[in-house]
């Protein structure tokens, strides 16, 4: 059986979570090991860390936070921020990360996805891709530095050429959807899905719960991950989960989760 | 009489302790779940990458991730081959999980060096089909046969599994059974050897559960 995913995602900025619209106006919201305690219960099936911290004093190199997420729930967790090296993937690693999420790193040194994917096994590796549909209506461009620069690179060839160099699942954030809650790229998925053979997350636009089920039907999205509709409480991920079983879509419902 | 009455006689005094347990540090990456999940479900937990610290152990607990390949060679490299297999002979309970799973069967399609033969089987990769690979997600287990770790675990307990290879199910198989394109062996139960192909640690409360009826049954055997 398939079950899709539904994974709320928490920016995370010198310890505490934050969040801003298309990646700017950023704002602490709170604690990651509360927030963590709350999608545990709530039903979320993994959870999503960015660690945002821009300057390298404000940056937690012991990682406290994710230990403490690490040891406080039971579920899988994957981080992201800033990974350029596999001393970073370590690093992560070793605070609890289960899976590991290079963004713009890999970008500049594609090699980074094989060398973590060799050492840490490909279900560690997760490539996290910051997407753009081109104006002229060809594609999508692949963009890195919080969707602020442009690669040249096209997403579709990017995605799979991440899958080449060993990386066990793609992260599509797209920036045009990014906070909007405008709707996921549902064509985006479908097109990336048709290419690849490893999951896939949807990212970015998550507004209503039609979104997740477009997303996880026509986009054939393995899992959908959102943010501000968690955090601000427009919808619990029970609720998303529920609407989405009732239409159809298999998803973990456990009584008492 | 019995040859064990001595031992159900004396069961309130080994109750009192908990059971020592040893979480096998090869370098297999991040324990710190496994291990926390382990304490929290009520064992005496000592997590070691020596070999001789195994002796002491009533239990042992054997993590993986990764390539077969490099998870078997970093075993071999450990140093707790002799010690796992003593303990196994033993008939000491013994927990794996994921990796640490599949490289008790006999081989896998993942690696040409082999497995520790301790369980009959070779591993296999999902074929190819519509389904993702890896298998990135919650999925039910249905047991099968006879498991001290399926108990009371409710109707269709889903847990978390990461694996592009299977162990295949075979005739008169103990422990659960998962539906991915295929059915495959998701808990082994195979006298002391427990072994499960997702994580535990990473199953929420489906999870700790199954850890705890792991300590409860190693706790009388």
């Amino acid at each position: 059986m398939i079950f899709k995913r539904i994974i709320p995602c928490l920016d995370v900025d010198r310890g505490r979570v934050t969040r801003g619209v298309q990646f700017q106006n950023v704002r602490d919201i709170g604690d990651p090991v509360q927030y963590a305690q709350k999608y545990d219960l709530d039903g979320a099936d993994e959870l999503v860390f960015y660690d945002i911290t821009a300057s390298s004093d404000g940056r937690d190199l012991e990682m406290n936070w994710a230990r403490n997420v690490a040891e406080t729930v039971f579920m899988p967790l994957t981080i992201g921020g800033g990974v350029r090296t596999l001393e970073d993937c370590r690093r992560l690693h070793l605070a609890g990360a289960d899976k590991i999420s290079i963004d713009s790193g890999a970008v500049s040194n594609p090699n980074i996805i094989r060398e973590a994917s060799d050492h840490f096994g490909a279900q560690c590796v997760v490539l996290s891709m910051q997407v753009k549909r081109r104006e002229n209506g060809s594609g999508w461009e692949t963009f890195v530095n919080g969707g602020r620069k442009a690669t040249g690179l096209d997403a579709i060839r990017w995605a799979v050429h991440g899958q080449e160099l060993g990386a066990g699942e793609l992260v599509l954030n797209s920036i045009d959807g990014d906070g909007t809650k405008a709707g996921y790229d549902v064509e985006l998925c479908a097109e990336v899905k048709a290419n690849v053979d490893i999951p896939i997350i949807a990212s970015g636009g998550a507004g209503t719960l039609e979104d997740f089920y477009e997303v996880l039907t026509k986009g054939r999205a393995d899992a959908a991950l959102a943010a501000s509709v968690f955090h601000f409480g427009t919808y619990s991920v029970e609720q998303v989960k529920q609407y989405l079983k009732a239409r159809g879509v298999s998803v973990r419902l456990e009584p008492s989760v | 009489m019995p040859q064990n009455w001595r031992l159900k006689l004396g069961q309130p005094r080994v109750m009192i302790r908990a059971m020592k347990t040893l979480l096998i540090d090869y370098g297999s990456g991040n324990l710190r779940s496994c291990a926390k999940s382990l304490e929290v479900t009520g064992f005496d937990l000592q997590v070691s990458s020596e070999p001789n610290d195994a002796i002491h152990a009533d239990a042992l607990v054997l993590p993986g991730q990764g390539h077969f390949r490099q998870v078997m060679e970093s075993f071999l490299d450990s140093g707790f081959e002799h010690a796992v297999r003593a303990h196994i002979q033993a008939g000491k309970p013994f927990l794996g999980i994921c990796v640490g799973m599949q490289i008790l069967f006999d081989s896998s399609e993942e690696s040409e060096v082999p497995g520790l033969g301790i369980l009959k089987g070779d591993i296999k990769k999902f074929p190819k089909t519509e389904l993702s690979v890896p298998q990135m997600q919650w999925n039910t287990l249905e047991a099968v046969g006879e498991s001290p770790l399926m108990q009371n675990l409710g109707s269709k307990p889903f847990a978390y599994f990461v694996h592009s290879y299977y162990a295949p199910l075979e005739l008169g198989s103990n422990g659960a059974k998962t539906d991915y394109g295929l059915g495959f062996l998701s808990v082994v139960s195979h006298e002391n050897v427990q072994a499960t192909q997702f994580h535990p640690e990473k199953s929420q409360k489906t999870g700790l559960k199954m850890l705890k009826n792991f300590r409860t049954w190693a706790e009388k055997i």
